[in-house]
């Protein structure tokens, strides 16, 4: 078969490196866990997977170091090794040599001397770690282990190509007018009887033996080119009562197994047998009764072994099949849950999504004068299409959070061997879901954050336990949805942040004037300042020159706000708060004047007007008793310096983001209204009152306002910087 | 159906006419008085005409009795049928009796 393998290489390119990555994952478990024969099996079958497709490019160092590393797995899923440590942190920088294997096969660069020297030292360490780690059963365990399944079944093949017959009749057959003799004739007209053994051994005593009564047993070697079936056939009549093993010729069993292969279905394990061929549907039926019968006496078992144990089939045939009903079963809930799409294609069609919503919004508008109260029916059918549309196209870009938290198990794991310290990621949330942007973006600010607590975070071992905490430190991810946002925080129960020396780095810094009274919060906020760092050493971690301003400054871009919180001896808290998607959003759209802007709806927390709290409209006054609430307002028309008259009456906008509530001060309250955010130019990269802008269905400009920003501003009461007058 | 002589230190039963499933119960009743007889047994198989299941696990349980009790058992002078029963079912070196081996294979036991 002529196959253009290079076409399928960037699979197997993928599929490798989402082995290797599932690999990791697992032992990373493993690290933590019991062993669990199920991981050990999984991670075995990753290494199979690799090696036998990279048999199939040729690829023959992935193949020739995986071999070993395969045959290592087999081993260790095979006995008891204890999975230590160093056995974890061996197989893991198996996994990494595997993945650059790949990698050069991806690029095809010529293997450099290092990589070889690498490979061969992995190598041996695994054999030494084979050797003492396996108990009294050594001498049997030298037999080099086979290479495949296949290879083991050909050799076997050579030795026999002959079916296996065990006939075990009814005590009745004779009684019941069957002639088991008749029926052996018969066989001979189906193929070639190579032998037939006659077992007596079951004739009783004289006293008690039933001439009518049938008590032999027939081996028969059985050479034909027919199915199993057509052979079962043959003593359809004399199943009753009967056990009736038919047993293929090996060359069968690697065809059975090729059979099992390329089925794609999920069956059930009996099905994938029967569909095979290399088990009868009555012999199945006999199984399934045995493994219940065995089950009403509270007896598990599974299907396969009552299979081989019943002599129904081989052990390879059943190991096949379960791997491949495993194979369909993984890989059906796969494809159930995703599609490969080219993340371009995705984002023309959120473009797409982005320039229909503006266009539905003018024909809405459009309709409206007309005043066609039909065309301003199906126009608002339209729009709730337009906006279901919108939300499902913005769901095809969410995607959980989880695969970008589970990489920082690996930073935890080296960084803290490096370190000394002992630490423990927890992850909680991970099915979160937040756009794809977002989430390429923030791994980079998370891994820092992720990297600070390892390094800054969590103390030395010895320090732990001195302050009578437990020597393992604690380091949780978490991800959760919050009023149109995602939460993710990372969480360590380290030393927190040492405010005092915070103050003194600040105050070297100039940041903060000496004698100068903060809160707490403040202080540590101090670290996202630029060029702060408050680490006495420099490591190989952190001290990058990469600090949390930058990790601030990220997020930020992203519309996102981060947070602290830190309890001196108890550990510190990062809560980074993002928006969910980047594209569009329900907006609220306000007049002020003659100017529209949008506020993001989900930060609104209800509408209220002006004049019943205070008559005369005092532009200087900065707050309002808002139900016994002291609420900041934020004057737009004075904040922007809009000019014109005030409105027929004056509103609030009451919004919220965290846990801060400030009120806008508006003259319009124009309702609802779906938002494709387009970003400001590098010109407005000052502007700290808004964050976009989006186009009207009148084709009108209007600016989102930077509610985050604005918050802050009210409450720190400082003015904000705006050259928007302009 | 059977029919059987009595010498001095031998005792010799010819089986005639069908083994099979329909006479089973009746040979069965004539043999069991013979089964147990201390003396060398030999068994005439040439005027058996058919012989089926039923008769070769009367021939094999006859075979295990005297076994047993370490009593022996010649079966000469097979007929064509009954050969050919052996054969097929490998059974002639179970019983262990010279025989003329026809052209059919099967029988590796025999070889």
């Amino acid at each position: 078969m002529e196959l253009d393998l290079s076409v399928v290489l960037p699979t197997f390119l993928d599929e490798s490196r989402e082995g290797l990555d599932e690999l990791e994952t697992i032992l990373l478990h493993l690290e933590h866990n019991n062993v669990d024969h199920d991981k050990l099996n999984s991670i075995f079958r990753i290494a199979h997977t690799i090696k036998g497709s990279a048999g199939m490019f040729g690829l023959d160092e992935i193949v020739n170091f995986t071999h070993v590393v395969e045959n290592f797995l087999d081993k260790l899923r095979e006995g008891n090794t204890n999975i230590t440590a160093e056995l974890v942190e061996l197989l893991l920088a198996c996994g990494d040599h595997i993945r650059l294997l790949v990698q050069i096969a991806e690029t095809q660069d010529p293997l450099d001397d290092l990589l070889v020297k690498n490979g061969s030292a992995l190598i041996s360490k695994l054999s030494i770690l084979n050797g003492p780690d396996e108990d009294s059963n050594v001498k049997k365990d030298m037999v080099p282990l086979p290479d495949t399944d296949t290879e083991r079944i050909d050799s076997e093949h050579a030795k026999n190509d002959n079916w296996h017959i065990s006939l075990q009749l009814s005590i009745d057959t004779l009684r019941n007018g069957m002639e088991p003799l008749s029926m052996l004739h018969y066989l001979e007209t189906l193929g070639e009887v190579i032998s037939i053994t006659t077992l007596g051994d079951a004739i009783p005593q004289n006293a008690e033996m039933d001439p009518e009564s049938f008590y032999l047993r027939f081996e028969i070697i059985f050479k034909t080119t027919s199915d199993k079936q057509t052979i079962d056939d043959a003593f359809e009549f004399f199943k009753e009562g009967s056990h009736i093993a038919i047993l293929p010729p090996n060359s069968k069993v690697s065809d059975y197994i090729a059979l099992i292969d390329s089925s794609d279905d999920d069956e059930r394990i009996g099905e994938i047998l029967v569909h095979a061929g290399a088990i009868t549907q009555t012999e199945l039926n006999d199984a399934l009764s045995t493994q219940y019968s065995l089950h009403m006496t509270s007896i598990e078992k599974p299907l396969g072994d009552i299979l081989v144990e019943q002599r129904m089939s081989y052990q390879p045939v059943i190991d096949a099949a379960i791997v491949k009903q495993t194979q369909i079963r993984s890989d059906k809930s796969r494809d159930a849950a995703s599609v490969r799409v080219d993340s371009a294609k995705l984002d023309l069609l959120i473009n797409l999504v982005g320039e229909l919503v503006i266009a539905s919004a003018g024909t809405a508008l459009n309709a409206q004068t007309t005043e066609n109260t039909m065309l301003i029916e199906s126009v608002s059918t339209l729009t709730t299409l337009v906006e279901e549309v919108r939300d499902s196209a913005l769901c095809l870009r969410m995607i959980p959070i989880g695969a970008t938290f589970t990489r920082f198990k690996r930073v935890v794991h080296d960084m803290s061997k490096e370190l000394g310290k002992d630490i423990e990621l927890i992850i909680t949330g991970a099915d979160t879901e937040l756009d794809k942007t977002v989430v390429e973006k923030i791994s980079d600010p998370l891994m820092h954050l992720v990297r600070n607590s390892i390094d800054h975070g969590i103390e030395n071992i010895d320090t732990r336990q001195a302050n009578g905490k437990s020597a393992t430190g604690l380091i949780k991810l978490n991800a959760y949805h919050d009023s149109g946002c995602i939460i993710i925080e990372v969480n360590d129960d380290g030393a927190g942040l040492d405010k005092q020396r915070i103050l003194t780095k600040a105050i070297d810094k100039g940041l903060v004037q000496e004698g100068q009274q903060l809160e707490d919060s403040d202080i540590y906020n101090l670290i996202f300042e630029p060029g702060f760092s408050t680490a006495n050493e420099v490591t190989n971690i952190s001290g990058r020159g990469v600090g949390m301003d930058v990790v601030k400054r990220n997020i930020t871009e992203l519309r996102g706000a981060i947070e602290l919180d830190s309890k001196p001896g108890l550990g510190t808290n990062f809560r980074v708060r993002l928006p969910l998607t980047l594209a569009i959003i329900d907006g609220f759209l306000i007049g002020v004047s003659a100017d529209t802007f949008v506020i993001p709806l989900d930060l609104v927390i209800e509408c209220i007007e002006l004049k019943e709290m205070n008559n005369s409209l005092d532009t200087s006054k900065d707050y309002i008793n808002l139900r016994g609430e002291v609420l900041p307002l934020i004057n737009l028309r004075t904040l922007l310096a809009i000019e014109g008259g005030l409105g027929k009456r004056q509103n609030i906008v009451v919004v919220k983001y965290g846990s801060n509530k400030a009120g806008i001060v508006v003259d319009e309250l124009m309702g609802e209204f779906q938002t494709v955010i387009k970003p400001l130019g590098d010109i407005f990269h000052n502007v700290r009152a808004v964050s976009g802008f989006t186009v009207l269905g009148n084709g009108d400009v209007s600016l989102i306002l930077d509610i985050p920003g604005l918050i802050q501003g009210a409450i720190s009461n400082q003015p904000h910087i705006l050259p928007i007058t302009a | 159906m059977l029919k059987y002589e009595d010498n001095k230190n031998l005792i010799s039963i010819s089986i005639i006419n069908e083994m099979n499933i329909y006479s089973a119960a009746e040979l069965k009743t004539l043999l069991d008085k013979l089964i147990d007889d201390k003396r060398d047994m030999e068994i005439n198989l040439d005027g058996v005409s058919e012989i089926d299941s039923a008769g070769i696990q009367l021939l094999m349980l006859i075979k295990q009795e005297r076994n047993n009790n370490n009593l022996r058992l010649s079966l000469v002078q097979h007929s064509n049928a009954v050969l050919d029963a052996f054969e097929f079912l490998g059974l002639v070196s179970y019983f262990n009796d010279p025989v003329l081996l026809t052209n059919r294979k099967g029988d590796l036991h025999g070889a």
